[in-house]
């Protein structure tokens, strides 16, 4: 690791301060990606800024129709929230299966969702339940945030607060483990929220999380796996690496998706 | 009888200490003014250095010094060595390029060891180290064992032009072409035994010290045998005499073969202790342990077996390329000659053998002995060829195997080895049974049911352990003698220090060997304590690999403890005042014949120091004995492991449903010990059958260099095991012992590639059978079910 300057803000608009004054500074919201990256010494930023101490940035609240989440409320507390359980089990799931538990402990839902890491579980849930990502400056819809492979819509020291997730009336997630890391090679959000059916992927996209059109008409007409027997997903803008390559992640696209529309509810 | 003896299921004494953190490892270890070494290593797979610039990293904070190849050469320090010869099959000697320990001229794989920077800090030494500037021609890698052998391919070592270390065979090639042309069947299957990293838990760790008072060093390593890293650091690669260097192997975190060698950064440390005048410490992290512990297999074979028309095999004929990586380690020349092709006749009466191995360099890391060593491949060959046969002549595979088992011992078998004892048939008789093997149809229709495809596969293995008769490894090519010895010291007040050659780092020698001194003295095993790995407290000895610990180590101390016996015998008989002829000793205690005189083992102990009663006899006082054990041949541990599992055809996800393991390895000194090291070898075979492979990509870099990408087994990717036991005792060492660490890691593969392949109806599979393996193959598999 190389030396940095260590700072501990205790309010969003402090954070956003030192940000702006820094040189090459790194939000620090729970570090599961930032501090190997850093130990590896493949990351060197001059600047850490350390968001946990920032009170009121924790927390799952249902309103109305939604359910709000803090930026930095742990994978842990997600998973074992009874309110999300109740209003969105499937999200639930989801932050359970995400990594082990030293990392469900650490690591929080903004943390992931700035990092956008091509292979993590969030991006699916926030783009099929067309979640709205809250800034200290702005909302950005789920569909405008992700740009690209670790690329997200924020800017330069603009940092999320929450998230909100509109309530669907089913949804399921279902992913295909890396053998090796345990990321997602394939993973696979499906959420009907009246006659709209989205199906976000993450793991297998070239450029990051997508909706999969194909099996979205296909649910969206019934929604059942029975719809997706003999849908073929294309390979094309799919990612190869040694443990799998476009047309096995273009396979598991619809068996995971078959999977997580049984297990949605 | 104290409970503690040989047969009891204690738990083991060294597990506290462990699990609650109090081991003592190297990197635990920290000498006053202790420095740190960082290696520069090559980021190429294959380069001509031009030049070294260490000037910006000299003046970079906290560093003392920078050395390179220039500067051991300067000090006369010798290059590493491979320490056996083969030849080839023209009876030139094998081909070895030189092995710096920092390069001279030439890289040769991505983390070869170019130069060293010594700091006051890690993370200093860090920070010089990229500071260092090579200044590289880049060349051509070779990476592929094919295209090494190319004409005109890149040259790896100039005394290797064609980078082949040897062309080796075995076996008589006449005897086995005359089989094949009378056969009335020949299968024939080209097999890969992938290439694994050996990921012990602990890795690779040095401190050298060197004390200018006595001119001597010191070397805390963690090695797997000590007293051998100090000859070859002495006698050849020229450090210091023996007696001015100590080589301690404090708690050692695994090893799995990977620790047995003499490596570059050791070799290092040690030397630059006296450059620099301070102690220097070096601890791999996890990326220099993928990149430069030496790799285990990597074999690409086509193996043909000829059959009669009774179903009889009557001849195989074997070819393998091995990849021996971009230097010879250790002992990597003997890992796929002499370890693997003697046991190519397996547990088969199989008249005609002959095998080819070419031994090949690449510019990948030095490959060598890993938990098995040579016995894996030759399984895997044997196993796979035999259950393709069956299926081919429509035989059950374990009807086959029954028919052509070795029945009658000893057993002469065409490539070197004479199998002394056993009972296959009983173990595969056992096996099947307790794998309810008759049931297996009606479980495959069940899974069908759901969708799923149940496959059941067979490996019956057999190793040669107890490594081994010294004149007969000297025959065949090897540098040392592969001995043990032992010294027990009875203490006045009869507790017991054994000091063994042997070193444990996780085989449980402090439980185990002590059950034997508690066997033997009928004290508790708390009363004996266990000294290894330290050259200056035991007397030379070989270490631990090739399962010898029991069945050499554990000898050695049996026959120094029967002269502790004659020994203590002649004291009691002179405080008992009879003579020794007639003092029995039984249960801890020496008694006259026929009479109720007695004294327990501990008052003789004290006797025998006090020395009051037999003072200015011939007797010499004190208890205290040593022996040197040589074995009189290998020892054959054998069984029958069986893998049953299911494959999710849609995803092509292989789950283990059941594995039953049925072994024999003669006695068992402690049966939990024992099936602890075949949960941990099954764990490792299932390991390189389903998930482990070190992959290079074509310009030679390792992607698989990291647990992002290589994938070890966790405990939910293996079953709950059924373990049983048959017993033949073995005859060639007073303990009966064969040997069982290394069981496991060489049965599993084959029974679970087998077991994938009936569940895919006989469609090939390469290891490791991933997800995405298995998918293609059921695809295939389906499809050709579908057009039938």
């Amino acid at each position: 690791m190389y030396p940095f300057t260590y700072h501990q803000p205790d309010s969003v608009r402090q954070a956003a301060s030192v940000a702006g004054k820094a040189e090459d500074a790194k939000f620090l919201a729970g570090g599961m990606t930032l501090l190997p990256t850093m130990k590896q010494r493949l990351a060197s930023p001059a600047n850490l800024i350390d968001l946990s101490k920032i009170g009121d940035l924790a927390g799952i609240e249902v309103k109305g129709r939604s359910v709000v989440i803090g930026a930095m409320t742990r994978h842990f507390d997600v998973a074992n929230s009874k309110e999300l359980q109740a209003a969105i089990p499937a999200l639930a799931d989801l932050a359970g299966m995400i990594g082990d538990p030293a990392v469900r402990n650490r690591g929080t839902i903004g943390g992931s969702l700035a990092n956008n890491d091509p292979a993590a579980d969030y991006p699916a849930a926030a783009l099929a339940l067309g979640a709205t990502i809250i800034t200290n400056k702005r909302k950005i819809e789920a569909e405008d945030y992700f740009t690209g492979l670790f690329e997200t819509a924020l800017e330069e020291g603009e940092i999320i607060t929450k998230v909100s997730f509109p309530i669907p009336a089913k949804a399921g997630y279902e992913k295909f483990r890396n053998p090796a890391s345990r990321y997602a090679i394939v993973g696979v959000f499906v959420a009907k929220r009246g006659s709209d059916v989205r199906v976000a992927v993450t793991g297998a996209g070239a450029s990051g999380v997508f909706r999969a059109t194909k099996i979205e008409a296909a649910l969206t007409a019934k929604f059942s796996s029975k719809s997706l027997e003999g849908v073929k997903m294309p390979a094309e803008g799919l990612n190869t690496d040694i443990h799998a390559d476009a047309e096995y992640r273009a396979h598991l696209i619809t068996v995971m998706a078959k999977r997580a529309t049984d297990k949605a509810k | 009888m104290t409970g503690t003896g040989i047969g009891a299921p204690v738990r083991r004494k060294e597990d506290f200490r462990f699990i609650t953190g109090k081991g003592h490892y190297t990197d635990d270890i920290n000498r006053p003014g202790q420095t740190h070494a960082v290696f520069v290593r090559s980021p190429h797979a294959h380069a001509a250095i031009r030049s070294i610039d260490a000037s910006a990293a000299l003046t970079s904070p906290g560093v003392l010094a920078v050395f390179t190849g220039d500067d051991l050469t300067a000090d006369k320090v010798g290059g590493l060595i491979c320490g056996w010869m083969i030849h080839s099959k023209d009876g030139t000697p094998m081909k070895a390029g030189g092995h710096p320990a920092l390069a001279q001229g030439k890289v040769r794989y991505v983390g070869d060891h170019v130069a060293v920077v010594i700091a006051e800090t890690h993370a200093q030494g860090r920070e010089a180290a990229e500071k260092v500037k090579v200044d590289y021609e880049v060349l051509k890698p070779v990476v592929d064992m094919a295209e090494a052998i190319k004409p005109g391919a890149p040259v790896i070592h100039d005394v290797a032009s064609d980078n082949t270390v040897y062309n080796w065979h075995l076996g008589d090639k006449a005897a086995a072409d005359a089989a094949f042309a009378k056969a009335a069947h020949v299968t024939k299957l080209d097999i890969v035994n992938n290439r694994l990293v050996p990921n012990a838990m602990e890795p690779r760790a040095a401190v050298g010290d060197y004390d200018s008072g006595s001119d001597a060093f010191t070397l805390y390593t963690t090695s797997q045998n000590p007293h051998v890293a100090r000859l070859v650091l002495s006698a050849f690669i020229g450090i210091a005499p023996e007696h001015k260097l100590r080589v301690i192997a404090p708690d050692v975190g695994g090893g799995f073969g990977s620790k047995i060698f003499i490596y570059a950064e050791e070799t290092v440390c040690v030397w630059a202790a006296k450059k620099v005048g301070r102690p220097v410490k070096w601890t791999a992290d996890r990326t220099e342990a993928f990149l430069a512990d030496a790799h285990g297999r990597d074999h690409v074979t086509h193996a043909e077996l000829a059959i009669d028309e009774k179903g009889k095999i009557t001849g195989l004929r074997v070819h393998t390329k091995a990849n021996l990586g971009a230097y010879l380690s250790t002992f990597a020349s003997s890992v796929p000659t002499y370890l693997y092709a003697p046991l190519l006749s397996g547990q088969y009466d199989i008249p005609a053998i002959y095998a080819e191995v070419d031994g090949i360099y690449t510019t990948t890391a030095p490959v060598d002995a890993y938990r098995g060593a040579g016995r894996p491949e030759a399984t895997f060959v044997v196993e796979r060829l035999i259950e393709v046969a069956a299926r081919e002549t429509g035989v059950d595979p374990a009807q086959f195997r029954k028919k052509n088992f070795v029945r009658t011992f000893p057993h002469q078998t065409p490539v070197i080895m004479c199998y002394d004892a056993g009972d296959y048939d009983a173990s595969l008789t056992k096996a099947l049974e307790m794998a309810d093997y008759k049931n297996v149809g009606k479980r495959k229709r069940e899974s069908a049911k759901k969708g799923l495809l149940r496959g059941v596969g067979i490996s019956a293995y057999i190793e040669a352990c107890g490594i081994a008769p010294s004149a007969a490894v000297g025959s065949l090519g090897a540098g040392v003698g592969l001995w043990e010895s032992a010294e027990v010291r009875v203490n006045p007040v009869g507790t017991v220090e054994i000091l063994t050659g042997s070193h444990s780092h996780g085989q449980g020698h402090e439980t185990t060997f002590a059950q034997l001194v508690s066997s033997r003295l009928g004290i508790s095993i708390d009363n004996v304590s266990i000294v290894h790995g330290d050259t200056d407290k035991v007397q030379m000895g070989m270490g631990t690999y090739g399962s010898r610990s029991g069945a050499v180590g554990m000898s050695a101390i049996s026959k120094a403890l029967d002269k502790i016996e004659t020994k203590a015998k002649k004291v009691a008989a002179y405080v008992l005042e009879a003579s020794d002829k007639d003092i029995e000793f039984k249960d801890g205690k020496f008694s006259v014949k026929g009479t109720d005189k007695s004294i327990d083992f501990a008052s003789v102990a004290l006797q025998a120091y006090i020395a009051h009663k037999f003072s200015g006899q011939e007797l010499e006082p004190g208890l205290k004995e040593s022996a040197f054990w040589d074995p009189t041949n290998f020892t054959f541990p054998a069984g029958v492991h069986i893998c049953e599992l299911e494959i999710d055809p849609q995803t092509g996800v292989t789950r283990i449903d059941r594995w039953t393991a049925v072994d024999d390895f003669g006695e068992i000194i402690n049966p939990m010990i024992v099936e602890g090291q075949v949960h941990g070898g099954i764990g490792q075979g299932i390991g390189q059958a389903l998930h482990e492979s070190a992959v290079y990509n074509e310009s030679g870099q390792l992607v698989t260099a990291s647990y992002m990408d290589y994938c070890m087994p966790r405990a939910d990717d293996v079953p709950s095991y059924n373990v049983g036991m048959t017993q033949t005792r073995c005859p060639s060492n007073p303990l009966g012992i064969k040997g069982c660490g290394e069981a496991g890691a060489i049965a599993a593969p084959p029974a679970v590639i087998n077991a994938i392949t009936d569940a895919l109806g006989h469609e090939d599979i390469a290891m490791p059978a991933t997800p995405r393996a298995v998918w293609r193959a059921a695809q295939k598999s389906i499809g050709l079910k579908a057009a039938e």
